[in-house]
């Protein structure tokens, strides 16, 4: 049962983590509990739908189907994350305003729920159907199911912890700052996973590495520990990574932040505190 | 924004097709899992070359074959074998495992 618990447990952490950014940047906006929800179900439907059709992934792009697979779910989650974080620099501080003003939900941009949506089932898409490849082979080699359900639910109770304790920390930011600190921590997921989809293109030879183990700090934080995962996925760290990861980490920030302050720098003058701005503006469509 | 996305993306493409694939000239190692343990434990390459490795699962269970080490990591499903290109790396010790099985499936990578 523990063996099972610490499988799950990382594999949930990592999707916790994600999930945690991810409705922490999309505060404010009204009914988004359920697009999350939508998210797990999708993700978890994915899930079972991966670890049935791994065989047929393993045997596509003559043996790199699941690099090619991750390094593609991978690249949509980075596009995704950078339409909401773009937008979000153009109407970040109305939606600040309004939420310190009204003080609920508020009308939500359709980059916000897309980036809900698609970003939450990704990441339990990825991180679940290794969990289900993995308890298949526990139930096949013998596992009973108390210790399968019960290992089951320490993991994904504790992976469930992790992700809440980030998420309650991430609201005690002032609001003042909140979007501008939870759309930087977009940026630098996006980062990673993209530096993370580069990872697999390589092992996959499908991607020149560009010189590999660039730098190795696996003396002080290894990708092993618990510290480095998480940084990880958060800010995308990496012990040694390869010239091609740095690469597509940098070209992922340098757009990202090139595009937050294009759209930034147009803006009108901000409306002074005593005027709201009219809930429409919230509306995505206007790009 | 939308030319900046299209430049990342006409950039990541001539940067897909201009990795040629030399694989014929690379070294090549196996490794198999058995009873969830890899045989052998311990496999020795030279350092400063990329090399192909094949881990054939003999298992009735997936595994994954995982190092945080060298960075790699791949779902190996029952009597099927995968490929992973590993390094070139410098010389030293890499451990590798199953994420599936941690408790027998450990082995390392002696690269010198």
């Amino acid at each position: 049962m523990l063996a099972v618990a610490l499988l799950v447990f990382r594999e949930v952490m990592e999707a916790a983590l994600i999930v945690s950014v991810v409705c922490a940047a999309t505060r404010g906006v009204g009914r988004r509990g359920r697009y999350v929800i939508a998210g797990m179900a999708i993700g978890i439907t994915g899930a079972l739908l991966v670890a049935m059709g791994a065989s047929l992934i393993s045997r596509m792009a003559s043996g790199s189907g699941q690099e090619v697979f991750n390094a593609g779910v991978l690249l949509s989650a980075v596009l995704m994350i950078g339409w909401h974080v773009v937008w979000m620099s153009k109407h970040g501080s109305d939606l600040a305003q309004r939420m310190n003003a009204v003080g609920r939900g508020v009308k939500a941009g359709s980059s916000s729920l897309a980036l809900l949506l698609v970003v939450v089932a990704i990441a339990v898409l990825r991180e679940g159907s290794e969990i289900v490849l993995f308890l298949y082979g526990m139930a096949l080699g013998g596992v009973g199911a108390v210790g399968l359900a019960g290992g089951l639910a320490l993991g994904i109770g504790g992976g469930a912890l992790l992700g809440l304790a980030l998420y309650f920390g991430l609201l005690r930011i002032p609001m003042k700052h909140f979007f501008k600190v939870t759309n930087w921590m977009l940026v630098l997921l996006a980062s990673g996973l993209a530096s993370t989809a580069a990872r697999y293109l390589v092992q996959s030879n499908l991607l020149s590495a560009w010189g590999t183990q660039v730098w190795d700090t696996s003396w002080l934080l290894s990708n092993g520990s618990l510290a480095g995962r998480t940084l990880g996925i958060l800010i995308g760290y990496d012990a040694s990574p390869t010239g091609v990861q740095l690469a597509f980490y940098a070209t992922t920030l340098l757009l990202l932040v090139a595009g937050m302050q294009r759209l930034s720098g147009a803006r009108p003058a901000r409306a002074s505190g005593a005027h709201l701005p009219p809930v429409d503006s919230a509306s995505g469509s206007s790009r | 924004m939308r030319s900046l996305f299209m430049a990342a993306a006409a950039a990541l493409t001539s940067l897909l097709a201009a990795t040629a694939s030399a694989s014929g000239l690379m070294p090549q190692y196996t490794i198999v899992i058995k009873d969830h343990a890899y045989q052998p434990a311990e496999l020795t390459v030279p350092a400063g070359t990329k090399f192909k490795l094949i881990v054939r699962n003999e298992d009735a269970t997936p595994e994954e074959f995982e190092s945080t080490d060298f960075n790699r990591e791949k779902i190996v499903l029952p009597n099927s074998s995968i490929t992973v290109y590993i390094g070139p790396l410098r010389a030293g010790s890499y451990g590798f495992f199953g994420d599936f099985h941690q408790a027998t499936a450990q082995g390392r990578l002696i690269v010198k």
